[in-house]
């Protein structure tokens, strides 16, 4: 059972999982409970766009990448907000489509990289060097730290934007900020899992934990936790399989989400057949 | 009737204060030209049809729209968004119900803008405890918001309003959607609180059921059409320019009483009496 945590690849793809799977868990509460699902999407792509321009221009990648992300979801909020005959969905994919056409455009220019972008579009958690464990342990404190002390305001601004402004929490700050981990976010997962496959990392563990629990506070310790470990799980299982570690994250993350909703049903089946239970 | 004679105001300074405000959303006005004052102590009412700027109005209180010409004071200065001592029930219509929260982290975002950790501190439970057992929901406080009933629902939003103690409350048709108890309870829980001292501006597009029981009514077509007790301002007259349709106002017991006049029996009786005058004339 411990055979694979013999090699060093291994144990860093396991960590590196288990905290890509904890921060997109914690990151994506917010994403779905504001149905942002699409952005998450979307930003992936664009920083495909920015990471090879980073490359092109002999620039840091994360440092790149990540501001691209930024600049691409700041670009969304100003352009939904200036032209509301646009829909933010049509929004997001004129924006990052075209951010992802750039960075398409510009490796079939530049075929000679040092970087293996296949990587980025399908990701490589067993690949992973001692630097980008460092990149996503860094990000995940980071995460952490600001969604800790924004907490009571990241609820009310995610419940209901403008009534939480007129309270006094500062909203545009919060979605900046909100804005710019989420970038961070994903630039150092799109190493590990791929921006094929990202989305799947942001919103199923916390759209599982919704259909567990009616309760915000429970939700974002159940996302983080389902997260988390269908990361190692599903890095542990595809080394038995010798499968896709990306691809089989977001199997088992799937599967965690198919017995939550079974559960769900059933346990609306059950209070439904107590229902008519006490009318009797 | 709640209110028969309304309150006297209290202090130098009006609480909010509006000086030839016009204003809007994105270069489209919502109100023009409104000067209003309302002083700490007072109940009042705003009453006008969809788009008359209603909710505009508690906007421009909050600081959260376009002010083009004149002036908002709130305790006599003019202020920024999310500074306004009040607390906010939005429209229910606009809240998420399936949004994962309970009724006592609804309540406890009343408390958000302060403090930098994620829980709540020992005595912003117990005047949450103390608020929702105040309005009767303290034994709902783990329950999630959407297994309340609409009354339910209106208390835990106005339990979020109130635990900060605002001087000023603000709502949004509190009585939309309700049965008529629990219309009856929100309006005599408000009259209780307008009785310790918190000043509140309501909107309504119930005239009779709502309106008539305030003190103070401000019937609001972009422009302020008229001001005061319900017994001045109900006529036919401001009914209809606030509408823009013909309105009977009865006077029953003590009551005023408004009624809508449906447009074809307007319309026949008319015709009718023009061809009676027109029989009379041959």
């Amino acid at each position: 059972m411990l055979e694979p945590f013999a090699y060093d690849f291994f144990v860093r793809g396991f960590v590196v999982a288990g905290l890509v799977g904890a921060l997109c868990g914690l990151m994506g509460i917010y994403v779905v409970l504001r149905r942002m699902s699409y952005i998450g999407h979307g930003l992936s792509h664009a920083m495909l766009g920015g990471a090879v321009v980073s490359y092109v221009m002999a620039f840091n990648f994360y440092l790149g990448a990540g501001l691209w992300g930024f600049l691409s979801a700041l670009l969304i909020n100003a352009t939904v907000q200036r032209r509301r005959m646009l829909g933010a969905d049509a929004v997001i994919g004129v924006i990052t489509t075209a951010s992802f056409a750039v960075g398409v455009a510009l490796i079939s220019r530049y075929r000679t990289f040092t970087r293996n972008f296949e990587a980025a579009l399908l990701g490589e958690i067993l690949g992973i060097q001692p630097q980008d464990l460092l990149a996503v342990a860094v990000m995940t404190v980071l995460a952490a730290v600001f969604v800790f002390f924004c907490y009571r305001r990241l609820l009310f601004v995610t419940f209901d934007p403008e009534v939480a402004g007129y309270y006094g929490v500062p909203v545009q700050w919060l979605d900046s900020l909100f804005a710019l981990a989420l970038a961070g976010t994903i630039v150092v997962s799109m190493q590990v899992i791929g921006v094929t496959m990202l989305v799947a990392a942001l919103v199923i563990p916390a759209a599982t934990a919704r259909l567990l629990t009616d309760s915000f506070h429970r939700l974002a310790l159940l996302s983080v936790g389902i997260g988390a470990l269908s990361g190692v799980a599903g890095v542990y299982i595809s080394y038995y399989l010798d499968i896709s570690s990306g691809a089989n994250v977001v199997l088992v993350t799937t599967g965690a989400f198919a017995l939550a909703y079974a559960w769900s049903a059933l346990r609306h089946r059950l209070a439904a057949i107590q229902g008519l239970r006490a009318l009797d | 009737m709640l209110h028969p004679f309304p309150h006297e105001p209290r202090g130098e300074t009006p609480l909010v204060e509006f000086r030839g405000v016009t204003c809007g959303y994105g270069g489209t006005t919502a109100l023009v030209d409104v000067s209003v004052s309302i002083w700490e102590g007072e109940f009042v009412g705003l009453l006008g049809p969809s788009g008359a700027g209603k909710t505009t109005f508690l906007r421009a209180i909050l600081g959260a729209v376009e002010i083009y010409r004149g002036q908002v004071l709130v305790e006599g200065r003019p202020h920024d968004r999310g500074r306004a001592p009040a607390g906010y029930v939005p429209q229910v219509e606009t809240v998420d119900w399936n949004f994962p929260v309970t009724v006592e982290q609804v309540v406890l975002m009343g408390f958000a803008g302060r403090g930098w950790l994620p829980w709540a501190s020992k005595e912003e439970r117990e005047r949450a405890r103390a608020v929702m057992e105040r309005l009767g929901i303290a034994h709902l406080a783990g329950r999630h918001i959407r297994a309340l009933s609409g009354g339910q629902q209106q208390r835990a939003f106005l339990a979020r309003a109130l635990v900060s103690s605002p001087r000023l409350l603000l709502l949004d048709e509190p009585t939309a959607g309700v049965d008529i108890k629990t219309r009856d309870d929100i309006l005599h829980l408000l009259h209780e609180l307008n009785h310790d001292g918190t000043t509140i501006v309501l909107t309504t597009h119930e005239i009779n059921a709502v309106a008539a029981h305030l003190p103070r009514v401000i019937c609001i077509n972009q422009r302020v059409v008229a001001d005061g007790p319900p017994a001045q301002v109900f006529t036919p007259e401001v009914m209809s320019r606030t509408y823009g349709a013909p309105m009977t106002v009865v006077h029953h017991e003590g009551l005023v009483l408004v009624a809508e006049r449906p447009h074809r029996y307007y319309e026949e009786h008319l015709a009718r009496s023009r061809a009676s005058e027109g029989d009379g004339d041959a």
